[in-house]
């Protein structure tokens, strides 16, 4: 064990944390948001965020033409492909979980109340996602063009905060309130909130439960897709696996915060993202995932529900 | 109206007398042991010997799905960390062979035992959580035990340990590359075991405990059931299937590293138990056989068998959700639950 790097780089250790913990909220809201409505765990939706990852570089690549050697781009320019870049992992991520809803779970929804069933049939998405992508990839990994130069934008307590990192945080507090507003603020998040209270009176109640479930998925997928965009920013590279890896790791942030809780997300994200880069400078990177599962057990031995315990509607609190 | 095979499969057995029972039976094991007999015909696997596939991945996988059918199936726990006992009993075999010189007879009771005891931990500290926090939980107990055996640089770190030895000639049987038929006949008598145990804990104290269990935990508690007490068997009796499957694989495939015990294993045995219907041996024994037989026998296209694999996985959900052979007593609930939607 070793505190010096821990202490020496304790700020910019924080940041990296905190950007890394932001992927972790976007994706585990595909996790959350789904466990809140239908109580079940979206398996699949590792494979959405990796689908996004691909579809983010694709957009660079082949509709901007830009390929490894291009130059960063500036101004403008800059501005709309990233924007574009963004969209097109979003659009990708969130129809592809709007899909696996439609093949996955809807036809299992009305004919079995068995939960392993629907998750098998999620599993096996997965696997077909996973395994399709490996072929056509030939299990290479895919590097992106650098559209952002990566310079330092300003400096806290001795640490760089740089460009990528900046827009990650700022761009993710930006979509996890617009998100928290629609759950809270419209209509439709209104039904959302309603159906994860209680799933049979809300059908009673006259609620459409097939457009309320297609609106979650979409919208766990889009945030999911929103953080493949933001990892490619930051890491730059992805390939068919990627989805396992971060996957557990957001499902693992779920859990943490609560599942099923929007701001239950938030927490568990932020501090996996925290722990994983302390533990890693304290105990090095190759421990760094067991860390994440042993606080994870602490946290559920002593409290059961999570951080902020579990369901939507408690997310007014 | 549709056939369903596991009840005409029940219905002969209950219309038998004991000589009968004891005919079939004894015709049924026979015919096991002389599945290897198959390897010159249609079901031979192309590229991998179709004996070797009888053992592993065929014979391996059944006796692993039918331990974590006593966890899932039986009493409803969703474990999807199983893969933690099947290392733990592999790691066992390469540590004690290499440093003790012990010979896998001698092994397979201690890493049986040693799977049941990380079981009896694991277990005792997760068993109060529900349902899909314990399936977490078992999910990182699974990638702990991996990562673990990764890291430490005792026993080989990334390389694992190799050069486990074979098991010693018994009773005139040799275990080696020429005689890979033993070790089938091996994984049968063990698979054959543990259908009996199970079979005799099901009409028994533990198998009502965890049926009850299953339906409704708080019912079963009520009605004076341990329910932690018989959840914690539950875990330990999976536990030592999968120990029992760990050091078998290790002492056949000379070689373990850490990687080959990992996450996608658990979901493959859970995907076997639910694919062949959850609680119901037969149904998990058909639904292990098919599933880790077909991707061997379509090697032709090797490259997309795990992409059929997940193919069907999804095919098959939708078409018979309670898998293929379902438990009889859930296809009456289901009824009743229907006429009265």
């Amino acid at each position: 064990m070793d505190f010096s790097v821990l202490t020496d780089q304790f700020a910019s250790l924080t940041i990296d944390g905190v950007a890394l913990g932001f992927i972790y909220v976007l994706i585990a809201l595909g996790y959350t948001m789904v466990y809140g409505v239908l109580r079940l765990i979206n398996f699949a939706n590792s494979e959405v965020f990796m689908l996004g990852s691909f579809a983010t570089i694709l957009v660079a690549t082949q509709i901007f033409n830009k390929n490894l050697e291009s130059d960063p781009l500036t101004g403008f320019k800059l501005v709309y492909t990233m924007l574009a870049m963004l969209l097109g992992a979003m659009i990708v991520s969130g129809l592809v979980s709007v899909l696996i809803e439609i093949v996955a779970y809807r036809r299992l929804r009305s004919r079995t109340s068995n939960r392993l069933t629907s998750l098998i049939s999620a599993i096996g998405v997965s696997i077909f996602l996973a395994e399709g992508v490996r072929i056509l990839t030939s299990s290479a990994p895919m590097g992106t063009p650098r559209i952002l130069e990566k310079n330092t934008l300003f400096t806290v307590f001795g640490a760089d905060v740089r460009v990528d990192t900046f827009l990650v945080i700022i761009f993710a507090i930006i979509l996890l309130i617009i998100l928290d507003s629609f759950v809270n603020k419209t209509r439709l998040g209104k039904g959302i909130r309603a159906v994860s209270m209680d799933y049979d009176t809300s059908r009673l109640m006259g609620i459409n439960l097939n457009k309320i479930i297609s609106t979650t998925f979409l919208i766990g997928g889009l945030g999911t897709g929103a953080a493949s965009f933001f990892y490619i920013t930051v890491y730059e590279q992805t390939r068919f696996s990627i989805g396992f890896e971060l996957g557990l790791a957001a499902f693992t942030a779920a859990v943490l915060g609560g599942i099923g809780n929007i701001r239950g997300a938030f927490a568990g994200g932020i501090a996996l993202g925290l722990i994983e880069m302390y533990s890693s400078a304290v105990f090095g990177t190759q421990w760094r995932s067991i860390t994440a599962f042993v606080i994870l057990v602490l946290v559920l031995l002593f409290k059961p529900n999570g951080i902020f315990g579990e369901s939507l509607q408690q997310a007014r609190v | 109206m549709n056939f369903n095979l596991r009840d005409w499969g029940a219905s002969l057995w209950e219309k038998s007398n004991k000589w009968q029972r004891l005919a079939i039976g004894t015709s049924i094991v026979a015919l096991l042991f002389a599945v290897p007999l198959l390897e010159k015909t249609f079901f031979n696997t192309p590229s991998t010997p179709f004996v070797s596939v009888l053992f592993y991945p065929i014979g391996i996988y059944v006796l692993m799905a039918l331990g974590l059918n006593v966890v899932v199936g039986k009493s409803g726990l969703l474990d999807l960390g199983y893969v933690a006992f099947y290392a733990v009993g592999a790691y066992t075999a390469g540590i004690l062979s290499m440093h003790f010189k012990l010979n896998t007879w001698e092994i397979l009771p201690i890493g049986i035992l040693l799977a049941m005891f990380s079981g009896l931990i694991l277990g005792a500290a997760v068993l109060r959580l529900r349902g899909d926090y314990l399936a977490i939980v078992t999910l990182g107990f699974g990638e702990i035990i991996r990562i673990t055996a990764l890291n430490s640089a005792s026993v080989g770190g990334a390389n694992g340990i190799s050069g486990i030895p074979n098991p010693p000639t018994t009773f005139g049987l040799k275990f080696d590359l020429e005689n890979q038929v033993t070790y089938y006949w091996v994984i049968l008598v063990l698979i054959i075991i543990t259908i009996s145990i199970i079979r005799g804990l099901s009409v028994r104290r533990p198998g009502r405990a965890w049926e009850s269990i299953r339906q409704d935990e708080d019912v079963a508690e009520l009605m004076g059931v341990n329910t932690y007490k018989y959840k914690l068997w539950a875990f330990v009796f999976g536990a030592s299937v999968g120990g029992a499957a760990g050091v078998l694989f290790a002492s056949k495939a000379m070689f373990i590293a850490p990687n080959i015990f990992n996450y996608n294993i658990s979901i493959l045995i859970l995907a076997f138990v639910v694919f062949g219907g959850m609680g119901n041996i037969w149904g998990v024994v058909a639904g292990a056989v098919l599933l880790s037989y077909i991707p061997e026998r379509i090697r032709f296209i090797s490259d997309m068998r795990m992409l059929i694999f997940g193919l069907l996985l999804i095919i098959m959900m939708n078409l018979r959700p309670d898998g293929m052979l379902p438990r009889k007593k859930r296809e009456k609930i289901k009824q009743a639950g229907a006429s009265h939607e």
